[in-house]
């Protein structure tokens, strides 16, 4: 967006001497972009693509092998998708708002987390250097080696968490199970935030550079208190940041395949069936792959959706601003 | 400035919660590592009442951790190098020319980071297969599979980022390179490059991780012969016993180089960021 501007604001007599004198080198920036261009055309387009047709056919375990003799389905992959009234329309609308929520939680978590840590460490002071490198560590750490740890914590006879609440504190006179039932959302939800939370950190610290500190210091003289310039400065500041910010973790947290895979292995407690997985599930599982492909269709439709949305509401307020 | 007690309390408090949450998983991956098999095995205990370093011996054998090893940095290595060659020819591009189609191929390579990982999984592997039938080009169960495969995935970050970098740098520099008769690719390698280095070195860091971590393709794409350790360290699981300090012991040693490089190089990552992604 803001490079386009500079683009157009650039375009002077610097630029068009520039473009002639290059005037025999036009087809170089199609050569250095062409790379890029056959490589997201072959491994995404083309098989996003390949995914929407096989969206209308009746892919199942007897065409695996001859798919392109598979008959074509219409809309039925849709209809029993859509249709509540059905086990799999009923399961997919199940794992529908399961993700929803999933995503709210996650995302508004990591928000406010990520937000503390970022002004608790704004302020210089002695060793905060150290608790930055902490705070990273989730995010660096491989995804299934942190995901991994959880598994074993949420183990219910070997497990650290049933220590602490059974053994330690005796919240609980049974064990519970945190893999099984319906307390597997709790579990995957604080699995994501620990692993979120630092992403958001990351790039609300990187926001907070950008603000000088001058602004804080002459609203400090005006008597102003650390909320309230929080909420007059940091908060407007960074609402650049969080455009992206919030827009990339809703697509993540809501395409989330990794978490519930590495948690929950095989056994998956239909309080933990988010989307992608309950798509991967009814593919791999059941070889049904003209369904799972109906339900990845809606599912990009939803975001598209939503992404629009949000950008557009966005332009309107920033219209109304400016 | 001078800080309040409120403010102080806070900051004590948010470091301190923010700190219990993060090291107690790292403390049970550490201490478990360091723990006979027979006491993962009876109730958890926080302190290890017998240490032993036989976890970090064992898993080596249990499965072939040395080959998924060998598996993941070769395909995360070459992914990087190719993602961020592609990445800075293509970022060049749309930061310096303006042809036809730029907007285009901007926004639909962004928005290829929103299409569900499962939508294009399995398309991906048919393809990959009927690439094979035709043309002998092995592609399911190999490293090039996956190299390609993985490439792509950190592409539009690392497109938009670079791209964001390159906006930053000054077209003076250009014009005077130009000037001394430097051709469009020594503006890319002896302006642009050298002074992107710290954008490079984060979405290097960021293609690299994302590689690392890819657990999704690889379930699908990968047999014994390509197998990374995201897929490898779940089969300790699928053995009679589970061994739970070998799986602590390996998720430890896959995890400390990469922590460790991006520790390291948290500077350019952060810095990256504010250069490329919040302007």
């Amino acid at each position: 967006m803001s490079s386009q501007s500079i683009k157009g604001g650039n375009a002077t007599s610097a630029a068009r001497h520039r473009r002639s004198r290059r005037r025999g080198w036009w087809w170089f920036p199609y050569l250095i972009v062409l790379p890029a261009v056959i490589l997201e055309i072959a491994i995404h387009i083309i098989p996003m693509l390949t995914g929407i047709w096989m969206s209308f056919v009746k892919l199942t375990k007897f065409y695996i092998r001859r798919w392109n003799e598979a008959p074509f389905a219409g809309l039925s992959n849709y209809r029993l998708v859509l249709n509540v009234d059905t086990a799999q329309g009923q399961a997919f609308a199940h794992s529908f708002l399961i993700t929803c929520a999933y995503t709210v939680l996650v995302v508004s978590f990591s928000w406010i987390l990520g937000m503390a840590a970022a002004v608790a460490l704004q302020k210089t002071f002695r060793g905060r250097g150290i608790w930055r490198t902490l705070f990273l560590v989730p995010y660096a750490l491989p995804m299934y080696a942190g995901v991994i740890t959880w598994n074993f914590m949420f183990q219910r006879d070997t497990g650290a968490i049933n220590h602490l609440l059974v053994d330690q504190l005796h919240l609980y006179s049974d064990r519970p199970f945190w893999l099984l039932g319906s307390r597997a959302f709790v579990s995957v939800v604080v699995v994501a935030i620990w692993k979120m939370w630092p992403f958001a950190f990351l790039m609300l610290m990187a926001g907070l550079q950008s603000i000088p500190s001058d602004v804080y210091e002459a609203s400090a003289i005006d008597g102003a208190s650390p909320w309230r310039q929080w909420r007059s400065i940091t908060l407007p500041m960074l609402s650049p940041v969080n455009v992206v910010l919030f827009l990339v973790m809703f697509l993540w947290v809501f395409n989330d395949f990794n978490t519930p895979f590495v948690l929950f292995g095989r056994a998956t407690p239909p309080a933990g069936d988010l989307i992608s997985f309950h798509i991967y599930n009814a593919s791999f599982l059941n070889w049904d792959f003209g369904l799972g492909a109906a339900m990845s269709v809606l599912l990009l439709a939803f975001l598209l959706v939503v992404t629009l949305v949000y950008l557009v509401i966005l332009r309107n307020r920033r219209d109304l601003y400016a | 400035m001078r800080e309040t007690t409120g403010e102080r309390a806070f900051r004590i408090i948010v470091l301190v919660v923010l700190s219990v949450f993060i090291l107690v998983p790292l403390w049970v991956m550490v201490t478990s590592s360091l723990k006979p098999l027979q006491d993962v095995q009876g109730t958890f205990s926080w302190i290890p009442k017998r240490i032993t370093v036989e976890p970090f011996v064992s898993m080596w054998t249990t499965v072939p951790l040395a080959h998924y090893f060998v598996n993941s940095i070769i395909v995360c290595t070459v992914a990087t190098a190719l993602s961020v060659t592609v990445a800075l020819f293509a970022a060049f591009a749309v930061s310096r020319y303006r042809f036809h189609g730029r907007s285009v191929f901007t926004t639909t390579v962004l928005s290829t980071q929103m299409f569900p990982g499962v939508l294009f999984l399995l398309p991906l592997f048919i393809i990959f297969v009927n690439i094979h039938d035709a043309t002998g080009v092995a592609l399911v169960g190999t490293r090039l599979g996956l190299i390609i495969t993985y490439l792509t995935f950190s592409l539009p970050f690392s497109i938009w980022m670079l791209a964001g970098y390159f906006d930053g740098i000054p077209r003076d520099l250009d014009e005077a390179a130009m000037v001394d008769g430097c051709r469009p690719f020594g503006i890319l390698f002896r302006i642009l490059v050298p002074s992107a280095r710290p954008g490079i070195i984060a979405v290097a860091i960021y293609s690299f991780m994302t590689a690392w971590g890819e657990v999704l393709f690889a379930s699908v794409m990968t047999t014994d012969a390509n197998r990374t350790l995201a897929v490898g360290l779940q089969l300790y699981s699928t053995q009679v016993n589970v061994y739970w300090n070998q799986i602590m012991a390996a998720s430890l040693v896959v995890s400390v180089p990469i922590v460790l490089v991006f520790l390291a190089l948290q500077r350019n990552f952060v810095s990256g960021l504010t250069a490329g992604a919040i302007k």
